[in-house]
């Protein structure tokens, strides 16, 4: 029986250089400075009330204006210490760039998260021998953060910066979650999740524990008895299946480990079929999809069981998608993998419709080639290693706004939080609203802080 | 099509665009490329006494930017002509040969005795020029060998050289100003005294562009040191604008005529000039910004825009604005505007808000019924016009003035219609009565 075309090195060392470079590349300073003049420095800005972590817009920007690089910086990082990463994943577009009052008259906001990029990426490259942010007296209070993505390296930097001390508990050897792990590595070429956790790590009082996962490693209870307060930045760790027989084959396989095989490896390693299915409409799906075409698949067919309305990627990434060559198939739901003599041959899909708000099979079927099937339906919060003494709702960990869970002296935040839209700079606002919410529920003078947070900026 | 041809002190050329006595017409290669691309005369690099001077060697130019790198306003440290007197004479006499039908002027400055007006006068006479300019106006380097804005700053030396001038040559003598003045009436004046034929204005504005901020050095700067610069530009065109119209409204230099100089960029700038008494005028950093052909758009906006007005000539609109100009207490204070937001066109980024609440009078809501919504308070607005300045949305702002019978929220007074002035009016001590 022959191998399905599943290999990899398909291309050459100049088209993986190519492919996997910098999808968006940044402003230079001329552009800079003509795109911030573009800002007409709105009054109680429209973006700024659209960013999940209230960065004042306007004053960066016209920080940048005024060729105040560390300023700017300054203004993005104390609203969002990922302000780096955000500026380069976030969905800009339905959030303050959706918003820009220039909208209106050109259809062409403020390009706001190519400036944020330029500012908080030229401050990392010219940091000064001054600390941006200057970590407050020790408290003695200690603090575990378990899980170092972005909600929680956000809790830890917010929780440092006050003066407390932090143990960073991650399962997996690297720190950073979703931006080491889980995003396309043309999102983030130049190492740049490393460089802005290096940064976010230099305040001082975080003491990073890798490898160390909840449930196998340490436990709450375990964490309860050791630190004053615990917040859990668990992320979503299960993949849901597709709900049909999921025999195992070499080329049957999670999107999400597909992209951070990718992001940890080299591209020329990584095995991509000749065909590739990816099963989902989120920007997982088009991470992977996209993603297998840059490494020289020839047909990438995403596949979506709703119509284009339901597809959770943004409109942004779709285009993104498609001129990357990936065709988007929606009204298709999953029947079953086909395989001969333990190698994948393709997959049967049942066309879909609406009926009534329902969504149905209309009867259709058809058959698509594919030497890689990629599961990108979305992911699931793992509860098992919180135990049971934390209400969840939805599946996932019930907070007030702050963040505070059912269990005193517990906060969570980011996707295993019920009620979010799982982006990463909503996920940095909650581990930045719970460090302030852990701080005072802490028992430390709330005068001390605003004395601090006056000066600090 | 419009006519754009002028006829200055009996000086012709086919439109009013001269370029200024400047580095652009500094040599016969320059100002033929200049004629060619179609500028109506040029005002030929000042000349002077041999031996010549001697310019730096190093930055001679500086500029101010908009953020996206547009010349603002620019300055120079250059002096006059350095090159021999009787190479500039000889390269004047053959471009005039060549182009008959433009107004060859030609700028001068020597010290201020007799003899060196006179035979300088002299010998350009002797080129076929049309004109001469008397440059009382550079404030750098010769102004501190007694020469340039020296003399223009002195009223009696004005009229003094003035008289010389027209004494020893039957060429038109034009006067060209300095504005480093407090009030450009009295040169304008003693220029006319002097039996001027006309005056060119303004010259460039004292300046030091800025300071190296690592060096901590003034710039330009020729090896560590810089002395102050002539600056000039668009950003000097509304200080050249209200110089040219105050000579033209003074009773006393009413009819001399005028070459306007001061940033002139665009077409619409140029028609500014003309409208406020200007017969023609001079651009020097356009040109230097752009290169010559910035003529032929000059022309084609002047043209189209007379065509669109029914202006058939120059004159048909010249010094047409000039009866608007008064003093501030001839201002009808019964006049009364408010600002009004097209709502359809605003864009909501809320800046006449927060302008009007933080610098002015607190007379634009940010709200309506709960929602974003920028709107003017009647009662509260007098009318000040910051808010249609600082709006980005041309048009989106307006100011309305009130019809006799409205009544005046602010004040709670019924418009009448009247006029009425500060001459008359009961705050002022020093009023006239009313009859």
């Amino acid at each position: 029986m022959d191998h399905a075309d599943l290999k990899s090195g398909r291309l050459t060392p100049d088209d993986y250089a190519r492919n996997f470079a910098d999808a968006h590349p940044p402003l230079n300073r001329t552009q800079a400075l003509i795109e911030a003049e573009r800002c007409y420095y709105c009054y109680d800005a429209p973006c700024q009330t659209a960013c999940p972590t209230g960065i004042d817009i306007p004053t960066f920007i016209q920080r940048v204006a005024q060729d105040n690089v560390r300023g700017a910086a300054e203004t993005i990082l104390k609203a969002n210490p990922l302000g780096g990463m955000c500026a380069r994943v976030c969905p800009t577009e339905v959030l303050c760039e959706q918003a820009c009052v220039r909208n209106t008259n050109e259809s062409k906001p403020v390009e706001i998260g190519l400036l944020q990029r330029f500012a908080v990426e030229g401050y990392f490259a010219n940091p000064g021998a001054r600390q941006l942010f200057e970590r407050g007296q020790p408290t003695g209070k200690r603090v575990a953060v378990v899980g170092a993505g972005p909600a929680g390296l956000a809790a830890a930097h917010g929780l440092a910066w006050r003066g407390h001390d932090v143990a960073l508990f991650d399962a997996a050897p690297k720190l950073g979650g979703l931006n080491e792990y889980g995003l396309a590595t043309y999102k983030v070429a130049g190492g740049f999740a490393q460089q802005e956790i290096d940064w976010l790590l230099s305040i001082g009082g975080i003491t990073p524990k890798l490898n160390c996962r909840l449930g196998r490693d340490i436990t709450l209870d375990g964490l309860l008895a050791e630190y004053d307060a615990v917040f859990l930045g668990l992320g979503l760790a299960g993949v849901n299946a597709l709900g049909i027989a999921e025999p195992d084959l070499p080329g049957l396989r999670n999107a999400v480990d597909f992209i951070a095989e990718l992001r940890q490896s080299a591209p020329e390693i990584v095995p991509v079929g000749r065909k590739v299915v990816v099963i989902g409409g989120g920007m997982t799906a088009v991470d992977a999809a996209v993603q297998s075409r840059l490494l020289g698949a020839e047909q990438v067919t995403m596949v979506y069981r709703r119509g284009p309305d339901g597809l959770s990627a943004s409109t942004h990434e779709q285009h993104w998608a498609q001129t990357n060559g990936v065709t988007i198939r929606c009204w298709a739901r999953p029947l079953g993998v086909e395989a001969q003599g333990g190698v994948l041959r393709g997959m049967r899909f049942a066309a879909t419709s609406l009926d009534g708000g329902k969504l149905v099979d209309t009867g259709e079927q058809f058959f698509l080639e594919a030497d890689l099937v990629l599961r990108a339906i979305g992911q699931s919060f793992v509860a098992e290693p919180i135990g049971s003494a934390i209400a969840l709702q939805g599946g996932r960990i019930k907070t007030d706004e702050d963040g505070q869970t059912s269990l005193a002296r517990v906060w969570a935040g980011g996707d295993c939080r019920y009620g979010g839209r799982d982006l990463t700079v909503e996920a940095v606002e909650h581990g930045k609203r719970a460090a302030v919410s852990i701080d005072r529920a802490l028992g430390l003078t709330t005068a001390r802080h605003l004395d601090k947070e006056a000066a600090h900026g | 099509m419009a006519d754009l041809s002028t006829n200055f002190l009996g000086i012709k050329s086919p439109n009013p665009f001269w370029l200024a006595s400047a580095p652009p017409t500094d040599k016969e290669i320059n100002v033929r490329r200049a004629f060619e691309a179609g500028w109506g005369g040029v005002v030929w690099k000042t000349l002077g006494e041999d031996p010549p001077v001697v310019n730096v060697n190093g930055p001679r130019y500086a500029t101010l930017f908009s953020q996206d790198r547009r010349v603002i306003g620019f300055n120079n440290i250059e002096l006059i002509s350095d090159r021999p007197l009787q190479t500039n004479l000889d390269e004047i006499r053959s471009v005039k040969r060549d182009f008959p039908d433009r107004a060859m002027i030609v700028s001068l400055m020597v010290p201020v005795t007799e003899d060196s007006w006179k035979a300088i006068l002299e010998r350009v006479a002797d080129t076929g020029a049309d004109g001469v300019e008397l440059n009382f106006g550079c404030p750098h380097g010769m102004s501190e060998r007694g020469m340039g804005s020296a003399v223009g700053q002195v009223p009696e030396y004005i009229q003094q050289v003035t008289e010389w001038c027209k004494k020893h040559t039957r060429m038109p003598v034009i006067v060209k100003l300095t504005p480093n003045i407090t009030d450009v009436r009295f040169p304008a004046r003693a220029a006319h005294a002097g039996g001027a034929d006309a005056v060119s204005l303004i010259n460039t504005v004292n300046s030091v562009m800025g300071v190296d901020l690592d060096r901590m050095i003034m710039s330009p700067h020729t090896d560590g040191l810089g002395s102050h610069g002539g600056y000039c530009g668009p950003a000097v065109k509304p200080i050249a604008l209200n110089m040219v119209a105050e000579i033209a409204r003074d009773p006393s230099t009413a009819d001399l005529p005028i070459s306007g100089i001061g940033g002139i960029t665009t077409w619409r700038d140029a028609a500014e000039f003309i409208a406020m008494g200007c017969g023609t005028v001079q651009v020097c950093t356009a040109a230097m910004v752009y290169g010559f052909k910035i003529v032929q758009d000059l022309c084609s906006g002047l043209s189209n825009f007379m065509d669109d007005k029914g202006y058939r000539t120059l004159a048909d609109f010249q010094g047409r604005a000039v009866p608007t100009v008064k003093n501030w207490n001839q201002l009808n204070l019964n006049h009364v505007e408010k600002a009004v937001i097209d709502q359809d066109s605003c864009i909501q980024c809320g800046r006449c808000h927060v302008v009007c609440e933080d610098t002015s009078h607190q007379a634009i809501f940010a709200t309506k019924d709960g929602q974003r919504h920028f709107h003017v308070n009647e009662a509260e607005c007098v009318g000040c016009n910051l808010c249609v300045s600082i709006c980005p949305v041309p048009g989106t702002i307006s100011m309305r003035a009130l019809q006799p019978g409205e009544t005046d929220a602010r004040t709670g007074r019924v418009i009448d219609g009247s006029y009425a002035n500060w001459t008359t009016h009961p705050n002022n001590p020093m009023r006239t009565s009313c009859a």
